[in-house]
């Protein structure tokens, strides 16, 4: 029998995303801020609809509602209800506040949510193509400016590459193995005579796919320019939400189907992550554009996230959950002090904008030192738990290799991080910044309340994560 | 199939799509001229999928390969859409298209 109802919740956001885009285009006045409250409530409910789903698979084994995938969605409706928050003071201030630009991130995340569910090729690619096609817009909506309008160019050319590398790797995979669906895929690829060579290429085009979207190392070439040009809350968006789903579909997709064959992926995955750890620490050294040192920073995390899925283990699973817990916090809460960064009516992201905040703002400086220490990995921080857990997890498998690189280039990391608070609270001050609005400022606050309270609230989010990773391995 | 029609192997249809995805890759890396052909190599990779996924759900008797194809045929022309649009914002900026000009921000 089939269940209509197991993807309720992304139809319900659908369909309030049209509703939404309708009520913007026939209610004729300003409207920006009430759709992106509209979208916001959307999300809410989006969010309790999630959290009350059943496990079960449906539509033909197409979908799948389990803890994993709900766990990845919360985490993906949190990611953008912080950063679409962070939009509504922003877009109005820079006069980009048009009401698709809500709309534009529901169906991105829509996009998302399906990608978190899949248990077939096809609904990953579809969830994808949705994910990246609304950021595409996204990136280029500030179309007057010639910046964003290059980012956006840069990051459809790049990633529509990349969308057709994974597409040409899932068309191999059906080839070769005769199916696209998760369930079936196992037997398949554990054949009587080993992985076909087919096979294997399929599966390393997929993984470059989506390793372009989490932009790790050697599929990275567009972050930093896409970062710098887009408006920054595309750039909080896009370094929040969109790297959480393809991480979980890389997850389930090399755990899962490709399980038996991980001797095969995970030389793929250490490269890739050594290599990420290693740009994102070295390459953010020379950076003065805060939101180009940002996209480095999310290079490296990517590294240290991988890190966890190399061993592919139960443990390591579970130490990528949370690192992606923590690295949405803190990430958001970073954007949000750089959203806050504005003089005399103007935008500003150099670094030594921020010259002397402490005197100027010490709330401000306080939140971004703690976002700061929490991205370097100090405790008590939110950020050291993850590198914690999926260090530990590298460790337990003897893949000693990567947890050294991992800490060697933390240090390393340490060093730019903490460059930001000696200009912060040292450097002859600056003039002070435009007063921030409330909505800014709240998710500033709340992203530190959390990094900064993550370690009394350690076992529930990791009970959640384990719950979440021994699904996998079911 | 006609009389004295030769079958064309699975195996040829796979060739003509690597062939394809190549001449789409290179198209996207090695043109300095002008960033509509990149649109036409995007189309071009996507359309080398199809072939792929069409020759293979032949060779296995099975469907899902064509549904794909169908749902790829219909993300192209978004993505063409959306490429195009912002093509379009970009020249009106930049007063060029050449791929030569992308360069304000270096990575």
């Amino acid at each position: 029998m089939m269940n209509w109802a197991a993807a309720s919740p992304e139809i319900f956001l659908a369909v309030a995303g049209m509703a939404i885009l309708l009520f913007g285009v026939l209610l004729k006045k300003e409207n920006a801020a009430l759709c992106t409250m509209l979208v916001l409530g959307a999300f809410a409910a989006t969010f309790v609809m999630v959290m009350q789903t059943v496990p079960q698979t449906a539509y033909s084994s197409l979908f799948v509602t389990d803890a994993f995938a709900s766990y990845a969605k919360l985490l993906i409706l949190a990611g953008g209800a912080l950063t679409m928050v962070l939009s509504l003071d922003y877009n109005e201030r820079q006069g980009i506040g048009r009401f698709e630009f809500p709309v534009l991130m529901l169906f991105s995340t829509v996009g998302m949510m399906t990608m978190a569910s899949a248990a077939n090729l096809m609904t990953l690619y579809m969830g994808l193509e949705l994910m990246s096609l609304s950021i595409y817009v996204l990136a280029a909506f500030a179309r007057e400016e010639l910046r964003s309008a290059e980012a956006g160019l840069k990051y459809f050319v790049l990633s529509a590459l990349a969308s057709g590398l994974l597409l040409y790797g899932i068309s191999l995979t059906y080839g070769f193995a005769g199916t696209m669906d998760f369930a079936k895929l196992p037997d398949a690829v554990t054949g009587v005579d080993g992985v076909s060579t087919g096979l294997m290429v399929g599966i390393a085009f997929v993984i470059a796919g989506l390793a372009f979207k989490l932009s790790a190392v050697p599929f990275h070439m567009w972050t930093p320019d896409v970062y710098e040009g887009a408006p920054t809350p595309v750039t909080a968006f896009m370094s929040t939400a969109p790297k959480v789903a393809p991480f979980v579909v890389l997850l389930r997709v090399l755990i899962g189907p490709f399980g038996h064959v991980s001797v095969q992926w995970q030389p793929i995955i250490e490269v890739v992550s050594i290599a990420s750890m290693l740009l994102g620490s070295f390459a953010a050294i020379g950076q003065t554009n805060i939101k180009r040192l940002m996209a480095y920073s999310s290079i490296g995390h990517m590294g240290y996230a991988l890190v966890g899925l190399a061993p592919g283990t139960e443990s390591g699973v579970r130490g990528v959950l949370i690192y992606l817990l923590t690295y949405v916090a803190m990430s958001a809460g970073a954007f949000a002090c750089v959203i806050a960064m504005r003089r005399q009516g103007k935008s500003v992201e150099r670094i030594s904008d921020l010259a002397g905040l402490a005197k100027t703002d010490l709330p401000l400086a306080s939140l971004l030192t703690l976002f700061m220490f929490s991205m370097a990995g100090v405790p008590p921080f939110a950020g050291f738990f993850g590198k914690l857990y999926v260090f530990l997890a590298a460790v337990q498998s003897g893949l000693w290799l990567l947890a050294i690189v991992g800490i060697l280039t933390s240090v390393v990391a340490c060093y730019y991080y903490i460059r930001i608070i000696k200009v912060m609270f040292f450097d002859a001050p600056a003039p002070a910044f435009d007063t921030r609005s409330a909505s800014v400022s709240f998710v500033a606050i709340a992203s530190g309340m959390f990094t900064l309270l993550f370690v009394l609230a350690l076992g529930p989010f990791t009970g959640a994560a384990e719950a979440a990773a021994r699904v996998l391995f079911g | 199939m006609q009389d004295g029609a030769l079958p064309v192997s699975l195996g040829s249809y796979l060739a003509v799509a690597a062939v394809l995805l190549v001449i789409g890759v290179f198209g996207i890396f090695l043109n300095r001229k002008n960033i509509i052909i990149i649109l036409m190599s995007i189309e071009l990779i996507l359309l080398a999928v199809n072939i792929n996924l069409v020759a293979f759900s032949a060779a296995l008797n099975d469907m899902a390969g064509q549904v794909l194809a169908m749902f790829v045929l219909t993300v192209a022309a978004a993505e063409a859409a959306i490429g195009l649009a912002i093509v379009v914002v970009y020249s009106r900026n930049r007063g060029s298209i050449e791929v030569e000009d992308v360069n304000l921000m270096k990575g």
